[in-house]
C-alpha cells in the first residue's frame, strides 16, 4: 500500500488537520469537546479493528471483549488496589492479548475463518459477558463504579479531571495509533499481511507462515483495544458487563472502519468523524425542525449508511483519497 | 446584584462559540431544565413512560403557584456515550438545571458533567447507592437506593403479616441478574437480617433478563417447596413467570415482588384475572395526599387507559423541586440553586413520607415505600398504614380457581 | 430433583426449541444457497411478529392461522430485499455484506419504535394458559401447538427443496453455482426466492412465536444470534439439521438452567457453539464444504 500521500498535498493536510486537532478545544465548547472525545475514541478503537481486519483479513464481530477486558482490568486495579491507570494499562494490554492468543489460536489451529470466524468472536464476546455478569468481585452486573474523587484540577496519573485531559490523552492515543498503524504497513509484517488478506493459500504458497501473522495481526489488535477500554473506565466511571460487551459494542466499533475504509490509514478516522458528526447532525437538526420523536434520528442514520455502503463498497476514504489526488493510504 | 453577575459572565466567555452556562436571568424568565430519558433503545419503554409525568407537569405545577419551567428535551438513546453527550449539549444550549436518566450508569455519565460544569442534577429514578456517595455538591436524588427499597419492604412486610393474620415460613427469591436485581440481590444480606422475618430463603434463583423462556426457573422454584416467592423482575419476566406459574399449576401463598413489573399496566392488561394477587414493595406515590389526587387526574385526563405510577410520580417530582427550587433561590445561578435545593422541604408532595428533603450527600433519606396489591386492574396501596387505602389480602387466590 | 422435573423442563425445551428452529432454518436456507450472512435476520422476524398482533387485534385471528398470510408477506418483503439491495453484495466481502444487513436492521428496529412504540405487544389467545398433563408431565398448550406447526412448516419446505423443480433447481445453484449459469437457470432469480422462502420460514416462525413471548421493537438482535448458533450447530445448509440444531440447543438451556445458575445457561449454548466451531464446523449433520 503506496503512502506517496504524506509528501506533498497529503503531508499538509495531515498537518493541518492534528493542528486543528490540536488547538481545537481552545475555541470551541464542551459538548462539542465531548463529541471530538467520542469521535477520537472510535477512530482509535477503529485503527485497533482495522489492523485485525483491514490488514489481516480476519473480520472480529466481538471486539467489545478486548475494551471490556481493559476496561475492567483497570478499573478493578483502581477500585481494589489504588493503582493508577497508567500502571493498568500495563496489566491490561497484557491480559487482552492473551485472550486474543487464545481465540485467535483456536481459531487458526482449527481452520475457523471468514463467516464462522467472526461467529466465534462473536460468542466469547457473549460468554465474557455473561461471565462478567456472574462475578461479584468486579460488581456482577450490578455494575462497576470507579470513585470520582475529584474533577477540578487535572491529574494525569491517575486520569482524574477535566475534559480537556481526557481530549488530549485521546488524541496522542490515536496519533500513536496511527503512526504505528503507518509502521505496521510499511513493515515486513505489513506486506505479509496484505498478501494474506488478498490470498492466504497462495501467501501459505510462497512459504510465509501465515499462522504466526495472523496471531501477530490478532494480539496486537487486541492490545490495542485494551488501551481504549483503560480511557473508557477512566472517562465514564462505571461499567456494566451488559453494556460493555453487548455486541451493539462490537458492532458500534466496526462502524467507523468499515464506512470510512477497511485497510486504509485515514479510513477508520474519517470513518468515525463522518458517523459521530452524522448522528449529532441528525440529532441537531430534527431538533431544529422540532421533531421530537424518539427513533427519527436512528432511522435517518440507517438510511445514510445504506446509501453510502451501496454508494461506495469501499468505503468513504479510498473514493475521497481519488478525488483529492492523494493516492492509496 | 444580579445585573454586575451578568456582565461578570459576560466577558468571562471570550469567543462567541463558547456556551457559558447557566447565565443569570431576572426572574420571572421561565427555567431552562434538561430532561435526559431514554426515549429510544432498550429502555425507550421506561423513559417514555416517564416522559409522560413531563408533559403532566406544566399546568399542576403552575396551579400550586410555582414559576414556569421551559423544557428541554434530550433522547440519551439507553447509552451512557449518548447520555454523555447529550447532558453538555443541554448545557452548552443554556439549561440550568437537569433531570433523569432513570439508568444507573447513564445517570452516573451525566453527574459527572453536572458535577463539573456546576449545573444542578435532580436524579429522577435510579437505584445504585454510589451515585451519591461521591461527593457531588450538584447531584441530587429524590428515589431511594436498593438498600433503602429492601429495608422498607421488610418493614411493610411485617405489617401487612400482623394485619391479615398469615405469614409464609419460607420463600424462594428470584432476581433477574440484571444492575437493579443484583444490587437488590446483594443487599439481602445485609438488610433481612435486622427485620427478624418470618420467613427464611430457602433458594435463589437468578435469571438471564434476556431470557425467553421462564419455566425452567419456575420448575426450580416449585420444585423449592417454598411458602411464598420473594420476585425482584422487569415486566417482561413478570408476565413470563405469572404465565409459567399458571402453566405449570404452582400458586404460591402470595408474591412479594420488591421491583418493577408485577404492577405495570401492561401486567394487568395482559394477564386480566390473573394478575390480581402479587404485593409489589415499591417506590410509589401517597394516594392519600391532595397532590397525588391532582396527579392522577390529569395524567388519566391526557392517557385515560394508564394508571399512575413510578416513573410517573418520580419524574414529576424532580420537575417539582426545579420549580421549587427556582421560586426559593430568586435567580438561576446554578450554585444559588444547588444551594437552595439541599434545603429543600416540600410536605405537599406525591411519594410517600414526610416530604422531599435532601441530606448532606444528596440523598433523600426520608423517602418512604409504599406496598401495593393488584385488585382488578388497580394497584391500591396496603401499606405503611399511613398512606394507605386498602386492606391487603393475603395469601393469594390459587390460579386455576380464578374464572 | 423429581424425574418429572426433569422431564417437563426437556419436554418444554424441546418444543421450543422446534419453534426456534424454524426460525433458524430460514437463516440455514439463506446462507446456505445464498451465502449471504443475514444479519437482520431477528429484525424480520420482528416484523412478522408485530405483524401477527396486528392481525390478531384487528380482525382477532389466531396467529397459528395468520402464519401463512404473514408467511407471504415476508416472502415478498425477502424477494425485494434479495432482488434490489442485497444481489450485488453476494461476491462481496463478508463485511460488506454484514454493514449492509446492520443497516437495513437498525431501519427496520427504529421503524418499528416509530410505528408501534416502546411498550411490549402480545397476544391473549383463548388457549393461552392451557396445558395439558400426561401422567406427571405437564406440557404447555400453547408449545405444542407452535411445535406441531413447525414441523409442519420445516416438513413442507423440505418437500418443495427435494421435490419441485424449482426447489432442485435452487439446490443445484447452492451446490455449484458456475453449473447452474451455465445449465441456463436464472440465478438472480432463484436467489431472490430463496431469500424469500428464508424470509417466509421466518414469518411464519414469528408468527408462532408470539403465542410464547412478548414482542418490543428491539427483540431482533438476540434472535438473530440464536439463529447463528443454531444453523452453525445443527450444520449449515442441512434442514433436518437447522430443526436438530434448534431441539438441542432448547433442551441444552432448558437443563443447564435446571442443573446450574438459570441467568448463565446461554453461556452453555455459545460453549456449544464453540465446540462445533473447532472441532466440527459443517455442524452435527451439515456436509464438508467442497
Amino acid at each position: 500500500m503506496s503512502l506517496a500521500g504524506f509528501r506533498g498535498r497529503g503531508g499538509a493536510l495531515l498537518a493541518l488537520l492534528f493542528a486543528v486537532l490540536i488547538l481545537a478545544p481552545h475555541f470551541i465548547n464542551d459538548y462539542l469537546l465531548t463529541v471530538l472525545i467520542i469521535i477520537l475514541y472510535f477512530a482509535y478503537a477503529g485503527q485497533a479493528w482495522n489492523i485485525m481486519m483491514g490488514f489481516a483479513g480476519q473480520l472480529s464481530l466481538g471486539h467489545a471483549i478486548y475494551v471490556g477486558l481493559g476496561a475492567y482490568t483497570a478499573a478493578t486495579l483502581y477500585v481494589h488496589f489504588g493503582i493508577g491507570p497508567w500502571i493498568g494499562l500495563l496489566v491490561a494490554i497484557p491480559v487482552a492479548m492473551a485472550c486474543g492468543a487464545i481465540i485467535g489460536f483456536l481459531a487458526f489451529r482449527f481452520g475457523v475463518a471468514g463467516v464462522y470466524f467472526a461467529i466465534l468472536t462473536i460468542a466469547f464476546a457473549e460468554f465474557a459477558r455473561i461471565g462478567f455478569d456472574h462475578i461479584a468481585y468486579t460488581g456482577g452486573s450490578a455494575g462497576l463504579f470507579l470513585p470520582v474523587a475529584q474533577y477540578t484540577h487535572n491529574d494525569l496519573w491517575n486520569l482524574r479531571g477535566k475534559p480537556i485531559m481526557f481530549y488530549y490523552v485521546m488524541l496522542a492515543f490515536t496519533a500513536a495509533a496511527f503512526l504505528l498503524c503507518r509502521y505496521l504497513l510499511r513493515s515486513r509484517m505489513g506486506y505479509f499481511w496484505q498478501a494474506i488478506r488478498e490470498d492466504e493459500e497462495a501467501a501459505r504458497a510462497l512459504g510465509i507462515d501465515t499462522f504466526r501473522y495472523k496471531m501477530f495481526a490478532v494480539v496486537i489488535s487486541a492490545g490495542m483495544t485494551a488501551v481504549a477500554g483503560v480511557f473508557f473506565a477512566f472517562y465514564y466511571n462505571n461499567l456494566f458487563p451488559e453494556q460493555v460487551f453487548h455486541i451493539s459494542r462490537s458492532i458500534e466499533l466496526i462502524l467507523a472502519p468499515i464506512i470510512g475504509g477497511i485497510g486504509t490509514l485515514f479510513g477508520p478516522v474519517l470513518g468515525a468523524f463522518v458517523l459521530t458528526g452524522l448522528s449529532e447532525a441528525m440529532t441537531e437538526l430534527l431538533h431544529m425542525l422540532g421533531i421530537d420523536v424518539p427513533g427519527a434520528k436512528q432511522v435517518f442514520y440507517g438510511v445514510c449508511l445504506l446509501v453510502v455502503v451501496l454508494a461506495l463498497p469501499d468505503g468513504i476514504w479510498p473514493w475521497l483519497a481519488r478525488r483529492l489526488g492523494l493516492g492509496r493510504t | 446584584m444580579n445585573a454586575s453577575l451578568t456582565r461578570r459572565h459576560m466577558l468571562a466567555g471570550s469567543a462567541a462559540v463558547l456556551a457559558a452556562p447557566g447565565i443569570v436571568r431576572a426572574q420571572g424568565a421561565p427555567l431552562k431544565v434538561g430532561v435526559l430519558l431514554p426515549r429510544s433503545g432498550y429502555q425507550a419503554s421506561i423513559g417514555q413512560d416517564c416522559f409522560r409525568g413531563v408533559e403532566i407537569a406544566g399546568p399542576i405545577l403552575k396551579d400550586i403557584g410555582l414559576p414556569e419551567l421551559q423544557i428541554m428535551n434530550a433522547d440519551t438513546e439507553t447509552n451512557v456515550e449518548v447520555a454523555r453527550a447529550r447532558a453538555e449539549k443541554l448545557i452548552a444550549d443554556g439549561a440550568q438545571l437537569l433531570i433523569g436518566a432513570f439508568d444507573s450508569g447513564q445517570s452516573t455519565a451525566i453527574a459527572q458533567v453536572a458535577e463539573q460544569k456546576g449545573i444542578p442534577y435532580v436524579i429522577n429514578i435510579a437505584a445504585a447507592p454510589p451515585i451519591t456517595e461521591q461527593g457531588y455538591k450538584f447531584v441530587f436524588r429524590n428515589f431511594p437506593t436498593a438498600p433503602m427499597i429492601l429495608n422498607d419492604a421488610f418493614i411493610n412486610q411485617k405489617e401487612i403479616f400482623a394485619a391479615t393474620g398469615g405469614a409464609p415460613k419460607s420463600v424462594v427469591f428470584m432476581h433477574v441478574n440484571d444492575t437493579f436485581g443484583t444490587a437488590m440481590a446483594g443487599g439481602i444480606g445485609g438488610v433481612m437480617p435486622k427485620h427478624n422475618m418470618p420467613y427464611t430463603i430457602k433458594e435463589t434463583i437468578p435469571y438471564d433478563p434476556t431470557a425467553r423462556d421462564l419455566s425452567v426457573e419456575i420448575a426450580k422454584a416449585k420444585a423449592a417447596g417454598a411458602d411464598a416467592l420473594l420476585v425482584v423482575s422487569r415486566i417482561n419476566d413478570a408476565i413470563l413467570l405469572t404465565r409459567e406459574m399458571v402453566k405449570q399449576r404452582w400458586t404460591p401463598q402470595g408474591v412479594l415482588s420488591m421491583g418493577p413489573g408485577w404492577y405495570e399496566d401492561q401486567y394487568l392488561k395482559t394477564l386480566g384475572k390473573l394478575a390480581d394477587g402479587p404485593l409489589s414493595f415499591v417506590p410509589w406515590y401517597d394516594p392519600n395526599k391532595k397532590l397525588s389526587k391532582v396527579l392522577e387526574g390529569a395524567l388519566t385526563k391526557k392517557y385515560p387507559e394508564i394508571n399512575l405510577n413510578t416513573n410517573h410520580v418520580y419524574t414529576f417530582e424532580a420537575l417539582l423541586v426545579a420549580a421549587d427550587a427556582y421560586k426559593r433561590a430568586g435567580s438561576a445561578d446554578p450554585k444559588a440553586l444547588a444551594d437552595v435545593i439541599r434545603k429543600t422541604n416540600i410536605t405537599d408532595n406525591v411519594s410517600p413520607g414526610p416530604g422531599i428533603q435532601f441530606d448532606a450527600k444528596g440523598q433523600n433519606d426520608k423517602l418512604r415505600l409504599s406496598a401495593i396489591q393488584n385488585r382488578d386492574g388497580k394497584t391500591p396501596t396496603v401499606a405503611p398504614q399511613a398512606a394507605a387505602n386498602a386492606k391487603a389480602e393475603w395469601p393469594m387466590k390459587p390460579y386455576d380457581k380464578r374464572s | 430433583m423429581p424425574l418429572d422435573i426433569y422431564l417437563n423442563v426437556a419436554v418444554s425445551g424441546l418444543l421450543t426449541g422446534l419453534v426456534y428452529g424454524l426460525m433458524a432454518l430460514g437463516l440455514s436456507v439463506i446462507f446456505g444457497v445464498v451465502r449471504v450472512v443475514n444479519f437482520a435476520h431477528g429484525e424480520m422476524m420482528t416484523i412478522a411478529m408485530y405483524l401477527a398482533i396486528v392481525a390478531f387485534q384487528a380482525f382477532r385471528l389466531d396467529p397459528l392461522v395468520m402464519m401463512v398470510p404473514i408467511a407471504g408477506v415476508l416472502f415478498a418483503l425477502g424477494y425485494v430485499m434479495q432482488a434490489g439491495l442485497i444481489n450485488p453484495f453476494i461476491d462481496r466481502p463478508e463485511h460488506a455484506q454484514f454493514m449492509l444487513l446492520v443497516a437495513i436492521a437498525i431501519i427496520f428496529v427504529n421503524v418499528l419504535l416509530l410505528v408501534f412504540g416502546p411498550d411490549a405487544r402480545s397476544v391473549q389467545t383463548s388457549y393461552a394458559f392451557d396445558s395439558f398433563a400426561f401422567g406427571r408431565v405437564i406440557v404447555d398448550a400453547t408449545k405444542v401447538y407452535a411445535g406441531l406447526a413447525a414441523i409442519v412448516v420445516a416438513a413442507a419446505l423440505f418437500s418443495f427443496f427435494r421435490f419441485s423443480d424449482t426447489g432442485k433447481a435452487i439446490r443445484a445453484c447452492a451446490d455449484n453455482y458456475t453449473g447452474a449459469l451455465v445449465v441456463g437457470l436464472n440465478v438472480k432469480h432463484l436467489y431472490a426466492l430463496t431469500f424469500g422462502l428464508g424470509a417466509a420460514c421466518v414469518g411464519a416462525a414469528g408468527s408462532m412465536l408470539t403465542l410464547i413471548i412478548d414482542v418490543t421493537p428491539p427483540l431482533g438482535p438476540q434472535y438473530t444470534l440464536l439463529a447463528f448458533v443454531i444453523v452453525i450447530t445443527g450444520g449449515l445448509g442441512s434442514m433436518p439439521g437447522a430443526l436438530l440444531g434448534g431441539v438441542l440447543i432448547g433442551v441444552t438451556e432448558a437443563l443447564a438452567g435446571l442443573l446450574f445458575a438459570p441467568s448463565a445457561k446461554s453461556m452453555f449454548a455459545f460453549a456449544i457453539l464453540v465446540l462445533v466451531l473447532l472441532f466440527r464446523p459443517q455442524g452435527i449433520l451439515g456436509k464438508r464444504a467442497s
